[in-house]
């Protein structure tokens, strides 16, 4: 048995986790655990940029900032955490160029920033200037970024470890129990704090932008532990995900002018949301796409429509709009400018479809996207188990894997990468001066003994079933189910296939008997996560009779504060869920109609 | 489409040797490499290894030879290649099981060339941004497009011809900092590179430059790196 012992372990090697272990390693001994080479992890999918009011192109405020995201999250984001990441935004991002981040600059040599949907000056109503992006591949140099001076400070890392179970004593976290992918053997790592940065879940709905890690593992693992997920009903569907395939095309391509085409060729946007049109926030523009087409409006009568960024159809729409430079000239662009924008876009566009941006229009739907659920937590990243903040000691949770909340029912572009580096940070402050002032916990007795039954338990499983066909069936149920739109009888049919499918997972079959590389093995645990998760999102979505944010109720239309301006919190208790809930943080902005 | 997918095999729990498996599979000619790979390990062999995650290529898991060229299964399509695909592991670096190679020897040359921003300045007093201008931006904007996935590096016969050269990706990073006008540590960086095992062992085959999934016209970057060791400057 290899047993590690550090004052903190840090699951994932994201952008939140390698944040939090950038800090919490200058003040206590720390190791980052990842199942990834750290620079494979998704925070390099990223592209449209991280949000601050910098002011640097145009006027900008922090307190605007704060109200587009209080707004965008329909109004169950916490307000006090939302201040505080607002407030902490512009600092943030000035560390990042300061450690070296690559940013575009402005002709002056400042960071340069483009408009996102949701964001806007709160004066007229414009979309305003707030993210700060290198190229569009922002995530990509974060990560580079954060990996390159974890390296410089000499910060731990266990590459390709996957942490299969979080072990606890005496109600506190005291380590967690990994298998090593390139040997198979189990090791387990003892420690005063664990910091779950294991990003999200969107692998289990058929069309989304998310790699194949996003299994949900580390909501899964604190899940069984007893510890509630917070708000799993919300879940992201953004509006322009390549066609079919779901990857990713930024925000960023509206920011610079791109809109939306129907079947008929009509700019549908402005009838939806008459004052931002194309930047309205994502599950506005979501709903837009799917309302058409259900109208027969989808291209060639199917289920796509187009987004068109071709120089003459954005100077078009611009000068129709009013649309200015912060010099007040008048905005217009070139295909040239449109390709040094958005290189990887043209190139994913060229690759994956034989488009070309510059001269075509892009086939596009929603795709499944980002999670606004998670492990609940308070501002400093420590683990919440109830309605009081009552904390779990030793625990925390930062990045798409925890809900702070900041996101509430709907996130804004941009705001993730902010929560990563913002809560990623104080996660690990607070962790380092947390173990400092506790002595390791007694590992449970064989602590590694619950991990081998398990995948024993896989690896004997009586085989008539494949992992493959469960996983397919899974998606489609999701994304068919439970998706942009929701009803009571489709997801109630929902959770009696996951029912149905959990029972064929007790059959998985596992050929690959090795112990090197058994990712047959390493995929049909993933599995397992993922039907829980697709379980506790189903039960959350069916109990929350309203439309919020992400959520969208066909039978339940309109928001309803009276009732459901509260956080959705489920916990397992035995093999049922139980759901209970926590009050919404307000203190500035009482809720109020959401128009764009 | 009926494609004929020949895949590398060895599973060193089992195997002594490698050998070669066949697969034929139905897909659509818009299915990546990396699709038809799944299929295999869900409907044929659930044994077959290989590192994923996007699936669009920007997180450099899956760098393979397809047809005798180092590209990532997931951004090469079945139509770029017809009916009959080759898929083999990257060269040079060792197979410890299937697709999968040993990457430790690559990520340590990549740590090699101080592969992170050094400038001891103080901050700028108002605790804004370093300014930089956007032309000094776009002079090493190239090389921040590195992914780290090995296609270069392991295309390059110097590397195969000896894992001490610190290969191509190696080099670009070590581009990607000495022409940043923030970084203070170039010469230390161009000290390093031009060590035995630097620079000096690319031979202008341009096999990377063909290989790179990003594009980086990476024989250039090396280029201007040992024009810069001659001539001291940066411009
Ligand atoms: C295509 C795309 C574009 C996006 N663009 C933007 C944008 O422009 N702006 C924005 O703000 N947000 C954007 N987002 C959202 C944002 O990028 C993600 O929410 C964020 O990067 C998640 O970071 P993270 O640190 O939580 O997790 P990740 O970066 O995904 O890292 C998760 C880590 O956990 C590890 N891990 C997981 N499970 C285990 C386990 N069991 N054991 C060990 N390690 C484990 C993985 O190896 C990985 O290192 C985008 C998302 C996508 C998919
Ligand atoms: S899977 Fe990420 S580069 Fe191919």
């Amino acid at each position: 048995m290899n047993i590690h012992q550090f004052d903190v372990i840090i699951v994932g090697a994201g952008g939140s986790g390698l944040m939090a272990g950038l800090y919490a390693s200058r003040n206590a001994k720390t190791a980052v655990i990842s199942k990834l080479y750290p620079t494979r992890s998704h925070t390099g999918a990223a592209q449209g940029g991280i949000s601050a009011a910098l002011g640097n192109v145009e006027e900008d405020r922090i307190e605007w900032h704060t109200y587009d995201t209080v707004k965008g999250s329909d109004y169950l984001g916490d307000q006090e955490a939302i201040e505080f990441m607002c407030q902490e935004a512009p600092e943030a991002v000035l560390e990042l160029e300061h450690m070296g981040l690559p940013f575009d600059r402005t002709p002056e040599g400042k960071i340069s920033q483009r408009p996102f949907g949701g964001h806007t000056n709160n004066v007229t109503g414009k979309p305003v200037s707030r993210a700060c992006h290198a190229a569009d591949r922002t995530g990509h140099m974060i990560l580079q970024t954060l990996y390159q001076q974890c390296l410089k400070n000499n910060v731990n890392f266990f590459d390709e470890f996957q942490v299969i179970e979080l072990l606890t004593s005496n109600g506190k976290a005291s380590g967690v129990v990994a298998i090593e992918l390139a040997t198979g053997e189990l090791h387990v790592f003892q420690a005063k704090a664990v910091i779950m940065a294991t990003g999200g879940h969107g692998r289990i709905f058929e069309v989304t932008s998310n790699a194949y890690a996003y299994t949900g593992d580390g909501a899964a693992l604190v899940l069984r532990k007893g510890i509630p997920l917070e708000d799993m009903e919300f879940f992201q569907f953004h509006p322009t995900g390549i066609y079919k395939l779901g990857i990713l095309i930024t925000e960023g391509v509206r920011g610079d002018g791109g809109v939306l085409i129907n079947g008929k060729g009509e700019r549908f946007m402005p009838k939806y949301a008459p004052s931002v049109k194309d930047l309205a926030s994502r599950d506005v523009v979501s709903r837009a796409i799917y309302t058409e087409i259900r109208a027969g409006r989808g291209v060639d009568g199917s289920n796509f429509v187009y987004l068109d960024v071709r120089p003459e159809t954005v100077n078009k729409f611009a000068e129709i709009d009013g649309r200015t430079n912060p010099d007040g000239t008048k905005y217009t662009v070139t295909g040239e400018q449109i390709l040094k924008k958005l290189p990887d876009i043209i190139d994913f566009c060229r690759v994956y479809l034989g488009v070309d941006p510059v001269t075509q229009m892009m086939p596009i739907q929603p795709t499944a996207h980002y999670s606004m659920g998670g492990i609940p937590t308070n501002k400093y990243g420590e683990v919440i188990v109830d309605d009081h903040n009552t904390t779990y000691p030793g625990l925390y949770a930062v990045g798409e894997c925890a809900c702070v909340s900041v996101h509430g029912g709907n996130r804004l572009g941009t705001n993730s990468l902010l929560d990563l580096i913002v809560f990623g940070k104080h996660a690990g402050l607070k962790a380092a001066e947390y173990s400092s002032r506790v002595p390791f916990e007694d590992l449970p007795q064989n602590p590694e003994a619950n991990v081998k039954n398990e995948l024993d338990g896989l690896r004997q499983g009586s085989g008539k079933e494949s992992v493959y066909d469960i996983a397919t069936d899974m998606k489609k149920v999701m994304f068919d189910l439970v998706g942009i739109y929701r009803n009571e009888k489709d997801m109630q049919t929902a959770i009696d296939k996951i029912h149905e499918l959990q029972q064929r997972y007790s059959q998985v079959k596992i050929v690959d008997t090795g112990r090197i590389f058994n990712t047959e093995l390493i995929n049909a645990w993933e599995l397992g996560n993922m039907l829980q998760i697709a379980e506790v999102i189903a039960i959350s979505a069916l109990n929350r009779q309203e439309s919020r944010g992400g959520h969208s109720r066909e039978d339940f239309p309109k928001r309803d504060d009276q009732n459901w301006l509260k956080h959705t919190l489920v916990t397992k208790q035995g093999k049922e869920l139980k759901i209970s809930y926590k009050p919404v943080s307000i203190t500035k902005y009482q809720p109020k109609e959401r128009v764009y | 489409m009926l494609v004929t997918l020949k895949v590398f095999r060895f599973n060193p729990d089992v195997d002594k040797k490698w050998h070669y498996e066949t697969y034929k599979i139905e897909a659509p000619e818009t299915d990546r490499i990396l699709d038809l790979l799944e299929k295999v390990k869900g409907h044929f062999d659930g044994t077959l290894s290989f590192r994923r995650s996007c699936a669009h290529g920007v997180c450099g898991s899956d760098a393979m030879r397809i047809n005798g060229r180092n590209q990532l299964a997931c951004k090469t399509l079945v139509r770029d290649l017809g009916d009959k695909i080759t898929v083999e592991p990257i060269l040079g670096l060792k197979v410890i099981k299937d697709l999968i190679v040993d990457m430790e020897p690559f990520f340590d040359h990549y740590k090699t060339v101080l592969p992170f921003f050094i400038n001891n300045d103080p901050l700028p007093e108002n605790g804004k941004e370093r300014l930089q201008s956007p032309e000094e931006r776009a002079r090493f904007d190239e090389t921040t497009k590195c992914i780290l996935c090995a296609c270069c590096t392991t295309s390059c016969p110097s590397f195969w011809a000896g894992e001490t050269y610190l290969g191509p990706a190696a080099l670009v990073t070590a581009h990607r900092f000495i022409f940043d006008s923030r970084d203070q540590a170039a010469s230390e960086r161009l000290k390093i590179i031009s060590e035995t095992d630097g620079v000096s062992r690319c031979h202008t085959v341009f096999n990377c430059t063909m290989a790179c999934p990003r594009e980086i016209q990476i024989t250039k970057a090396i280029g201007e790196l040992k024009l810069a060791m001659i001539t001291g400057k940066l411009d």
